[in-house]
C-alpha cells in the first residue's frame, strides 16, 4: 500500500530509519493512522529520541494487544502526540509469549508509570526499571492476566479469596 | 464472641499482601512508613487511609497518605475497586451492543462517550454520517459537557464547604435531564448516538427546550460567577492549592481542563476536529496558574463556550436524514422494520452480526470529553466483534497527575484538590 504521510510524519519516519536502521521494521497506515513497528531492544533510546529530537512530548497512552495464536504473541503500542506539529504517531513493539519483558519508559515520560502498570496487570508484560511496579486493578497475589484471550469471560472460579462476610457463622 | 478471631478471618492473605505492597510503595528515600512508633506518642507521623468509600472521593477511590502533622509527605492512589473489565466485555460483544456500556463509564456525560465510540467505529468501518446527525451529536456533546461541569461545580463547592450550591447546580442539571429525555427517551444513560448517525431526530419539543436552556442558562452561570468569584472562603481555599506546572502537566499526561488550567491549550476539538467542530467558532479557555482556582475558571468558561457552540449548531442545523441509509452499516428506521421484510432482516442482521470492519484494520479516534481526551483504539479481525478495544480514559490520566499534585499539600486541601481534578472512577477503573 502506498503511504500518504504528511511532511512532518515523513520527516519522523526518515529520521527513525536513519538513526535506528537495525531496529526499524516497518511503517504502515490503517484508516489514516500511522503505525511504526520497531524492535523492542532499544525502545528507551527510540522513545527518548522521539521526545527530545522530534518533539513527541506528550504520551497519550500505552496499551497491550494479545495476538493470540500468532508468532510474537504480545504487542505493546505507544500512542505519542507531537503537540507542536499536531501529529499522532503509534509506536509498536512485538514481544514473545514466553516471558515478555520490555524496558520502562518512565524516565522519559512520567505518565508511563500507570500505563505500564496497567499493561502488566492485564497482559503480564513486565517492565524493567519501573520505579513503582505493582498491579493496578487486580490484587497483588492474583495469578492471572484478565485481558489475555484465554482468560474466561466469567472469571476463574475461586481465583480470589473473598473475605468472610458473615463471621459469626463460620 | 471472640473479637480477635474475626479480625484474623478478615485479614486474609489477599488483603495483607496488597496492603504491604502499597505501604512498600509509599516508602522511598524521603519517607518511611512506621506503623506504631513509640518515640512519636502524638502520632504526628502517620499513614492515613482515605476512602475507598469516602463521600469526597467521588466514587470508590482510596488514597493512602503519608502524613507529617498536617502535611502530606507522599500520596499513593489505589484504584481497582470498581474494575468491571469493560474492555474484555467489548471484545465479546458487537460494536452496537457495547454502546450502552459506554454510558456507564463516565456516567456524568453519557452522550460524549456514545459519540466517542461511534466516531471510532465509523472511522474504522468507513461509514458516512449525514450532516444533520453531526450537528445533533455536537449539541448532545456540549449539553453533556455542561451537565458534567455542573456536577463538578456542585460537588467541588460542596467539598469546599457550601452545601446549598450543590442543589442549585442540580436544579440546572434537572433541566438538562429533561432535555435528554426528549432527545433520546432516557434521562440518564441516553445511548442516543448510533453507528452511522443518531437513533432519532430532535423533536420540536426538544428543540424548544434546548433553545430555552441556551437562553436562560447564561444568566444562571452569571449568578454562579457572582457568588463564587468574590467569595473569600472559596477563593482562599482554591488559590495556589494543588499547583501543577505546564511541564509537569504534560509530563504526567494530564488532559482536559486539568491540562488547560496548567497552561497548555490541548483540546481535541481544536487539535483534530471531529463531527463539525471545524465549522463553528469557539475558544479553548486556558489559564497559566495551574492551581485549583484556574481549573475552576477554565471549566466555567468552557460552559460559556458550550452555549456558544450550541447556539451556532441550532442556527446551522441542516435538514435531512439523521442516519446513514446503508442497511449494512446502520440500523434501519423502525418504520422499515415493522412494515418491510428487508427492513426486518437487516435489523436482525445488525443485531446479530453487526457492522464488520475490514480484517486487520486498526484505528484510534479521540473526542474531547468533559474530562479530557477520550479515545478508542479498535483493532478488527473482520468479524462483528472488535479483536481489541482499548479505551484511553481521561480520568485515569488525571488521577495519575493527582498523585503528584497531592505531595506537599495539607490534608484539609486533599478533598478540594480531588474535587478540582474531577475524576470519575467508572472511567478510570474501566
Amino acid at each position: 500500500m502506498e503511504l500518504e504521510l504528511s511532511d512532518t510524519l515523513q520527516h519522523t519516519v526518515d529520521k527513525l530509519t536513519e538513526e535506528f536502521s537495525d531496529d526499524f521494521i516497518e511503517v504502515y497506515q490503517s484508516t489514516g493512522d500511522t503505525f511504526i513497528r520497531v524492535e523492542p531492544q532499544n525502545i528507551v533510546d527510540i522513545c527518548s529520541y522521539l521526545k527530545n529530537k522530534l518533539h513527541y512530548i506528550y504520551l497519550s497512552d500505552i496499551f497491550g494487544i494479545d495476538r493470540f495464536a500468532s508468532e510474537n504473541r504480545f504487542e505493546v503500542v505507544y500512542n505519542l502526540v507531537s503537540l507542536r506539529n499536531r501529529e499522532v504517531l503509534f509506536l509498536k513493539v512485538q514481544l514473545p509469549e514466553e516471558e515478555p519483558v520490555l524496558d520502562s519508559v518512565t524516565d522519559i515520560w512520567k505518565s508511563a508509570s500507570w500505563m505500564e502498570r496497567e499493561v502488566y496487570d492485564m497482559f503480564g508484560i513486565k517492565f524493567n526499571n519501573h520505579p513503582d511496579f505493582r498491579r493496578i486493578y487486580m490484587p497483588e497475589d492474583y495469578d492471572f492476566y484478565p485481558m489475555r484471550k484465554e482468560f474466561p469471560l466469567l472469571g476463574v472460579p475461586g481465583s480470589i479469596e473473598l473475605p468472610n462476610t458473615t463471621p459469626d457463622t463460620e | 464472641m471472640d473479637k480477635t478471631k474475626i479480625t484474623d478471618q478478615l485479614d486474609s492473605k489477599f488483603f495483607e499482601e496488597h496492603q504491604n505492597k502499597l505501604y512498600q510503595a509509599l516508602e522511598d528515600k524521603h519517607t518511611t512508613v512506621e506503623m506504631l512508633d513509640d518515640e512519636d506518642p502524638l502520632s504526628t507521623k502517620m499513614v492515613l487511609n482515605m476512602g475507598p468509600q469516602h463521600p469526597a472521593t467521588h466514587g470508590v477511590l482510596r488514597l493512602i497518605l503519608q502524613l507529617n502533622g498536617e502535611l502530606i509527605e507522599k500520596a499513593k492512589i489505589d484504584i481497582g475497586y470498581l474494575h468491571r473489565g469493560v474492555e474484555k466485555i467489548a471484545e465479546n460483544k458487537t460494536y452496537q451492543e457495547f454502546m450502552p456500556y459506554t454510558d456507564r463509564m463516565d456516567y456524568l456525560s453519557p452522550y460524549s462517550n456514545n459519540v466517542a465510540l461511534c466516531t471510532a467505529v465509523e472511522k474504522i468501518a468507513n461509514v458516512e454520517v449525514p450532516e444533520r446527525a453531526h450537528y445533533i451529536r455536537m449539541i448532545g456533546c456540549e449539553l453533556a459537557r455542561i451537565s458534567s461541569h455542573l456536577l463538578w461545580l456542585g460537588t467541588m463547592v460542596m467539598d469546599a464547604g457550601a452545601v446549598s450550591f450543590f442543589i442549585w447546580t442540580f436544579r440546572e442539571r434537572e433541566k438538562l435531564y429533561d432535555i435528554f429525555d426528549h432527545i433520546g427517551g432516557h434521562r440518564f444513560t441516553i445511548s442516543h448516538a448510533r453507528i452511522g448517525g443518531v437513533a432519532n431526530d430532535l423533536t420540536d419539543d426538544a428543540l424548544g427546550m434546548i433553545k430555552n436552556f441556551v437562553n436562560e442558562f447564561p444568566q444562571e452561570l452569571k449568578d454562579f460567577h457572582g457568588l463564587l468569584d468574590r467569595n473569600k472562603i472559596f477563593f482562599d481555599r482554591n488559590r495556589e492549592v494543588g499547583v501543577l506546572s505546564t511541564e509537569d502537566a504534560l509530563d504526567i499526561g494530564a488532559t482536559g481542563p486539568t491540562l488547560r488550567a496548567s497552561g497548555y491549550a490541548y483540546d481535541i476539538r481544536d487539535f483534530a476536529p471531529y463531527a463539525r467542530y471545524d465549522e463553528v467558532d469557539f475558544e479553548v479557555p486556558t489559564r497559566l496558574e495551574g492551581d485549583n482556582l484556574a481549573r475552576y475558571y477554565v471549566r466555567m468558561e468552557e460552559m460559556h463556550e458550550s452555549i456558544r457552540i450550541i447556539r451556532q449548531c441550532l442556527d446551522k442545523l441542516p435538514k435531512g436524514p439523521v442516519r446513514t441509509d446503508n442497511a449494512k452499516q446502520a440500523y434501519p428506521s423502525k418504520d422499515e422494520v415493522y412494515y418491510s421484510m428487508e427492513g426486518m432482516i437487516h435489523d436482525f442482521m445488525m443485531t446479530d452480526t453487526g457492522i464488520c470492519p475490514p480484517e486487520g484494520a486498526e484505528t484510534y479516534h479521540a473526542v474531547e470529553g468533559p474530562k479530557g481526551e477520550l479515545g478508542y483504539y479498535i483493532q478488527s479481525d473482520g468479524t462483528g466483534h472488535p479483536w481489541r478495544l482499548k479505551i484511553n480514559s481521561p480520568s485515569f490520566k488525571n488521577l495519575q497527575a493527582l498523585e503528584d499534585m497531592l505531595d506537599g499539600e495539607s490534608v484539609a486541601d486533599t478533598v478540594v484538590i480531588i474535587g478540582g481534578v474531577d475524576p470519575v472512577m467508572g472511567e478510570a477503573d474501566k
